[in-house]
C-alpha cells in the first residue's frame, strides 16, 4: 500500500510524484498509456511568465520557473532559457503591452520597433515594438516528464516511486467516505491518498469519485517545419493577440502566431484554440492560418517546409485556472489537473505545492484560487 | 479553387489508379488523376527496364494513352491532404513545382479513389546509412537510367519474390549481381510462388535470367552489415536460422547493396479522412474496403496496395472494380455490378498476395543484427541505444518511443523507420497519423487559408 497514488503520468503527474517522493512519501503512478502519452506528448514545452495576467496563475508560473531551473540541473532533459519576445503590430497594442508588463512585476525589457531586429533579425518590417521577457524558457516536455519519474525513482530510496503503465483507473475505492485507493484494469491499487493528475480526463477521474470537475478539451494544432541548418528564430516569439486568445471564453477558433526554434533545428508554429470536443480531424484551414500568421511575422519562413503537424487537447476549466488541492467533498482525494495551455510550465509548482499538502506542510502559495469546489459554489 | 467539383479525383497513377480513372472516364465521368511522379506508371511500370520489357507494360501504356484527353492527368502533383468540406465534397490539396517554384493546387471532388501504392519496407542494420545502400525499389528506379548501373557490383538482400525482378533487371542492365540473399527459406527458386500461381513463364524468365548471368540465389541468407569508409565497399552476409539469428558470416566485396523486406501500403490519405483500417497478414495496416472497393468513409474508394500488397495485376483489377462501382454510384441508371471475372481474379490475386506475405515474413532475429550505435532513424540520427533508453523511460509503444527519442520525426515522417520502431517497441505497426502527408512550404500552405473570419473557418 502506497502513501500516494498518482493517476496520470503526464508532466503534472510526474511532478507530483517526484515532489511527493522527495517529501518522503511512498508513491505509485498509474497511467493507462505510456509516460507522457497524453496532452504532455502534444505540448510545445514553453515555460512562460510573459503571457500571464497578474494574479494567482502568474505567481504559480514564477514559482514554477525557478523550480524548472533547479530540476534541469539533474539532467535528462534540456531546459533552454531562451527568453520570450512579445511583438506588437501597432502602437496601440504596444501601449497595452507596456501597461501589462508594468503590472506583472516580471523582469522584462521594452523593445522599440527599431530594436526588434536586434532580438530577431528575421522579423517582418513595420512592427511597432515589443516586450522581451528573459525568464521565458522551453523544455522538451516528454523527456522532462520521463526524467522526473526516473529521477524520483532513483533518488529517494528503492521502491519509493513506482510506475505502472498500461493500467487504466476504472473506479475510486472508498471506505467510510475516505478514499482508499483506485480500482484498475489490473486490480485494485491501495493508497492513503489519490492524486488526480489525469489532465484533460481529470473530470472523468473526479466523476469516478462522485464529484464534478468541469474540465473540457480545448484543441490546439502545431505545425512543425523541416530542420533548418541555421537557426532562424532565437526566442519564443509571439504576437500580442496570443495573450487575449489564451484568456478568451469563445468556443470558436482563435489563432495567433507563436513561433520558435527547437534544439533539433525545427521551427514550431502555433497556436490555435477551439473547443470541438476530442475531434482529431485535421483542419486544413487552421493549419493554413497558422502558416499565414507565421509567415507574416517571419517572411523568411515562406520557403520553409512544414513536414508534420499534430494536435492535442488542453485541459480547460471555465475560469482558465488549474485545479490544485485537496477535494473537501471527498477526503483523501487531491486534484492536480486542468492546466490548459500552461501545464508544462506550471507542473513543478503544482507538484511542489501538492506534495507540501500531502506531507502536512503549509503550501508556499495560497491554493484557494485553485480549489476544486470553486465551480459548484459559483453555480449555486 | 476553381469550378465545379470533379466526379472523381484519383490519387496515384500506377496500375490501380490508371485503371480506375480510365473506367470512370470512359463512362463519361469528369475525372482528374494526380501523381507525384513525372510520368504515369507507379512503382512498377514507371521504372520498367528497357529494352526487355516487363510483362504487362504494353497493356499499361495503352491504358495510360487512352486516359490522355479523357481525364485531367496531373503529373508532378503531390497530394498532401484530403479533407471533407462541410457541404460533403472533398478537397484535395496538392503541390506542384514549376519554373516559378512550388505552387498549391486545390481540387474539389465528389468522390476520391486512393491508389497511392506502397513504399519499400527496409530494416535497419549496421551501415545501412552508407551511400551505395539502396532499397529494392530505389534500385529499380535507377534502372530507368540504364547505364548508371553498368559495371557496378551489386548485392541484393531481403525477403520476398520482388527481389527477383530487381535482380534480373540489374543483371540485364549490365551490373554484376554477386548474389541474391533471401532471408526466408524453404521455397527456393524451384518452388517460387510465381510458379505456383501459374506465372511459370514469368518466374522461369527471372530464373533463366539469373542463371544466364550466373547470379547465385541463396535462401536463409541475408546481408546483416554494410562496411565502407565513405560508401559501401563490402557487406557481411550471414547464414540464418529460421528466426533469422546468425549462424555464420562471411564478407562479400561490392559497391552497391539493394535491400527490401516487403512493403508498407501508403494509407495516410485514407486515415486523414478517418477510413477504417485492418491488419494485413504481414501486420501492415491497410484500408478496409468492401466488395466494391469502398472504404468505410462515404465517397472514398481505395484500390491497389493501400488495400493490401498483392502485385500489379491485383492493383489493376481493383482499380477497375472501383471504377465500375464509382460509375454505378454516379450514374445510377447505368448501374451494373462488377462482372464475375473481375471478382474471381481479385479473389485469386488476393489469396496470392496473402500467401506471399505468409511465405516471406519478417522474423524477429533481425534485431540481433543491430548494435547499440546502429541508426534506427536516419533522418533524426537516432541510434538503437536511444530507442532502448526510451523504452526504459516508460515508452510502451512506437508513438511514445517517437516522443521520447525522436525516431520518425524527421523528413520522411517515419516511412523508413516506422516498421522497425514498432517491432522494437513490441507492437504491430499502427495506422499512420500524418495530417501533412508530404512536406509543404509554409508559403503554399498559407495560400490555403480561407479569406473569411477565423471563426467561420472553424465551422
Ligand atoms: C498544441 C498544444 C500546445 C501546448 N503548448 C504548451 C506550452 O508551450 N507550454 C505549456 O506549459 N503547456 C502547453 N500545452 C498544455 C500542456 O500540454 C498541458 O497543460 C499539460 O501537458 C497537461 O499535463 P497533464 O500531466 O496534466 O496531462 P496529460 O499529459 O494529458 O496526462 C494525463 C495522463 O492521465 C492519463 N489518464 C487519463 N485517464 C486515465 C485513467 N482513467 N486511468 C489511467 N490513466 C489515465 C492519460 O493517459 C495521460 O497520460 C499545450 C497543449 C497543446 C494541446
Ligand atoms: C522492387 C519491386 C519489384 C516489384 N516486382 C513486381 C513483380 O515482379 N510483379 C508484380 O506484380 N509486382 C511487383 N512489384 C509490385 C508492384 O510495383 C505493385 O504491386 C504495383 O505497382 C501496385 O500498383 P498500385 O497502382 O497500387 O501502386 P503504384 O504502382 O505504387 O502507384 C502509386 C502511385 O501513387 C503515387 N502517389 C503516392 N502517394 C501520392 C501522393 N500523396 N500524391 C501524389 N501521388 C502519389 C506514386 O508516386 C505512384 O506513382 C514490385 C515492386 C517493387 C518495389
Amino acid at each position: 500500500m502506497s502513501d500516494v497514488i498518482v493517476v496520470g503520468a503526464g508532466v503534472v503527474g510526474a511532478a507530483c510524484a517526484y515532489y511527493a517522493a522527495r517529501a518522503g512519501l511512498d508513491v505509485t503512478v498509474v497511467d493507462r498509456g505510456p509516460v507522457a502519452g497524453g496532452t504532455t506528448g502534444s505540448g510545445e514545452g514553453n515555460v512562460l511568465v510573459s503571457d500571464k495576467e497578474p494574479g494567482p496563475e502568474l505567481e504559480l508560473a514564477m514559482l514554477s520557473n525557478g523550480l524548472w531551473r533547479a530540476l534541469a540541473e539533474h539532467g535528462g532533459f534540456e531546459f533552454e532559457p531562451k527568453g520570450g519576445l512579445v511583438v506588437a503590430e501597432t502602437d496601440e497594442i504596444q501601449r497595452r503591452l507596456t501597461e501589462l508588463a508594468g503590472k506583472q512585476g516580471v523582469e522584462h525589457a521594452m523593445v522599440s520597433g527599431a530594436e526588434l531586429r536586434d532580438y530577431e533579425p528575421h522579423l517582418a518590417e513595420g512592427l511597432a515594438g515589443g516586450v522581451y521577457y528573459p525568464q521565458d524558457a522551453q523544455v522538451q516536455p516528454m523527456l522532462a516528464a520521463a526524467s522526473l519519474l526516473r529521477h524520483g525513482a532513483e533518488s529517494f530510496g528503492r521502491g519509493t516511486l513506482r510506475l505502472r503503465l498500461g493500467v487504466t483507473v476504472t473506479g475510486v475505492l472508498r471506505s467510510g467516505g475516505r478514499v482508499t485507493g483506485v480500482r484498475t484494469s489490473q486490480g485494485d491499487v491501495l493508497g492513503d491518498a489519490v492524486v488526480n493528475a489525469a489532465g484533460t480526463w481529470g473530470g472523468e477521474i473526479a466523476a469516478l469519485a462522485g464529484v464534478e470537475l468541469p474540465i473540457l478539451p480545448r484543441r490546439g494544432f502545431i505545425l512543425v517545419t523541416e530542420p533548418l541548418r541555421e537557426p532562424l528564430i532565437r526566442h519564443k516569439v509571439y504576437t500580442a493577440a496570443y495573450v487575449t486568445n489564451v484568456a478568451s471564453d469563445s468556443a470558436g477558433l482563435e489563432t495567433s502566431a507563436v513561433v520558435e526554434g527547437t534544439p533539433a533545428g525545427t521551427v514550431l508554429i502555433g497556436a490555435s484554440r477551439e473547443r470541438v470536443g476530442f475531434d482529431r480531424t485535421t483542419s486544413v484551414p487552421v493549419l493554413a492560418r497558422l502558416a499565414e500568421q507565421a509567415v507574416a511575422l517571419f517572411p523568411a519562413l515562406r520557403e520553409v517546409r512544414a513536414i508534420r503537424s499534430y494536435c492535442g487537447f488542453r485541459p480547460y476549466c471555465p475560469d482558465h485556472l488549474p485545479v490544485i488541492g485537496a477535494d473537501p467533498r471527498v477526503p483523501g482525494l487531491y486534484h492536480a489537473c486542468g492546466h490548459e495551455g500552461a501545464g508544462i510550465g506550471l507542473a513543478p509548482a503544482t507538484g511542489h505545492l501538492l506534495a507540501q499538502l500531502l506531507a502536512g506542510e503549509r503550501p508556499d502559495l495560497d491554493l484557494r484560487p485553485f480549489r476544486p469546489d470553486r465551480f459548484s459554489e459559483e453555480a449555486a | 479553387m476553381t469550378g465545379a467539383p470533379y466526379d472523381l479525383v484519383v490519387v496515384g497513377g500506377g496500375p490501380a489508379g490508371v485503371a480506375g480513372a480510365l473506367t470512370a472516364a470512359l463512362a463519361g465521368l469528369r475525372v482528374a488523376l494526380l501523381d507525384s511522379g513525372a510520368r504515369l506508371g507507379g512503382q512498377y511500370f514507371r521504372h520498367a527496364a528497357v529494352p526487355e520489357r516487363e510483362p504487362g507494360l504494353d497493356r499499361f501504356l495503352l491504358q495510360a494513352r487512352l486516359l490522355d484527353g479523357r481525364a485531367d492527368v496531373l503529373t508532378r502533383h503531390q497530394v498532401w491532404n484530403v479533407s471533407r468540406e462541410p457541404g460533403g465534397d472533398l478537397t484535395v490539396h496538392a503541390l506542384t513545382r514549376d519554373s516559378s517554384g512550388e505552387r498549391p493546387v486545390t481540387l474539389r471532388a465528389r468522390r476520391l479513389l486512393i491508389a497511392t501504392g506502397a513504399h519499400d519496407r527496409p530494416l535497419p542494420f549496421p551501415g545501412w546509412d552508407l551511400p551505395g545502400v539502396l532499397t529494392a525499389g530505389g534500385a529499380q528506379a535507377l534502372l530507368k537510367g540504364g547505364g548508371v548501373l553498368a559495371g557496378r557490383r551489386v548485392v541484393i538482400s531481403g525477403t520476398g519474390p520482388f527481389l527477383l525482378p530487381v535482380a534480373s533487371g540489374l543483371a540485364r542492365a549490365g551490373a554484376a549481381v554477386l548474389g541474391v540473399y533471401e532471408a526466408n527459406g524453404g521455397l527456393g527458386l524451384a518452388r517460387h510462388p510465381l510458379l505456383a500461381l501459374g506465372k511459370a513463364g514469368e518466374a522461369a524468365a527471372y530464373a533463366a535470367a539469373l542463371a544466364r548471368h550466373r547470379v547465385p540465389y541463396r535462401t536463409r541468407h541475408a546481408v546483416i552489415a554494410a562496411h565502407g569508409e565513405r560508401e559501401v565497399e563490402a557487406v557481411t552476409v550471414a547464414r540464418l536460422d529460421p528466426d533469422w539469428n546468425v549462424l555464420s558470416t562471411r564478407i562479400v566485396g561490392c559497391d552497391t547493396l539493394a535491400v527490401g523486406y516487403g512493403f508498407v501500403p501508403q494509407i495516410e490519405l485514407g486515415t486523414q479522412l478517418g477510413c477504417e483500417t485492418r491488419g494485413d497478414p504481414d501486420g501492415s495496416p491497410v484500408l478496409r474496403v468492401d466488395a466494391a472497393q469502398r472504404t468505410s468513409v462515404p465517397g472514398v474508394w481505395a484500390a491497389g496496395e493501400p488495400t493490401g500488397v498483392a502485385g500489379w495485376r491485383q492493383a489493376e483489377v481493383e482499380g477497375r472494380i472501383a471504377g465500375r462501382a464509382i460509375v454505378g454510384e454516379a450514374r445510377p441508371i447505368a448501374r451494373r455490378g462488377p462482372d464475375g471475372v473481375l471478382l474471381r481474379r481479385r479473389r485469386q490475386w488476393r489469396a496470392f498476395g496473402e500467401a506471399l506475405q505468409r511465405a516471406y515474413p519478417v522474423r524477429p532475429g533481425w534485431q540481433s543484427w543491430l548494435r547499440d550505435d546502429t541508426l534506427v532513424c536516419r533522418c533524426e540520427e537516432v541510434p538503437l541505444a536511444r530507442v532502448r533508453e526510451a523504452l526504459e523511460l516508460g515508452a510502451t509503444d512506437a508513438r511514445s518511443v517517437k516522443l521520447l527519442a525522436r525516431p520518425g520525426m524527421g523528413w520522411c515522417q517515419g516511412r523508413v523507420c516506422g516498421y522497425a520502431v514498432s517491432c522494437l517497441a513490441g507492437e504491430a505497426p499502427r495506422p499512420p497519423r500524418r495530417p501533412v502527408a508530404q512536406p509543404v512550404t509554409l508559403g503554399a500552405l498559407a495560400e490555403a487559408a480561407p479569406e473569411d473570419s477565423p471563426d467561420e473557418a472553424a465551422q
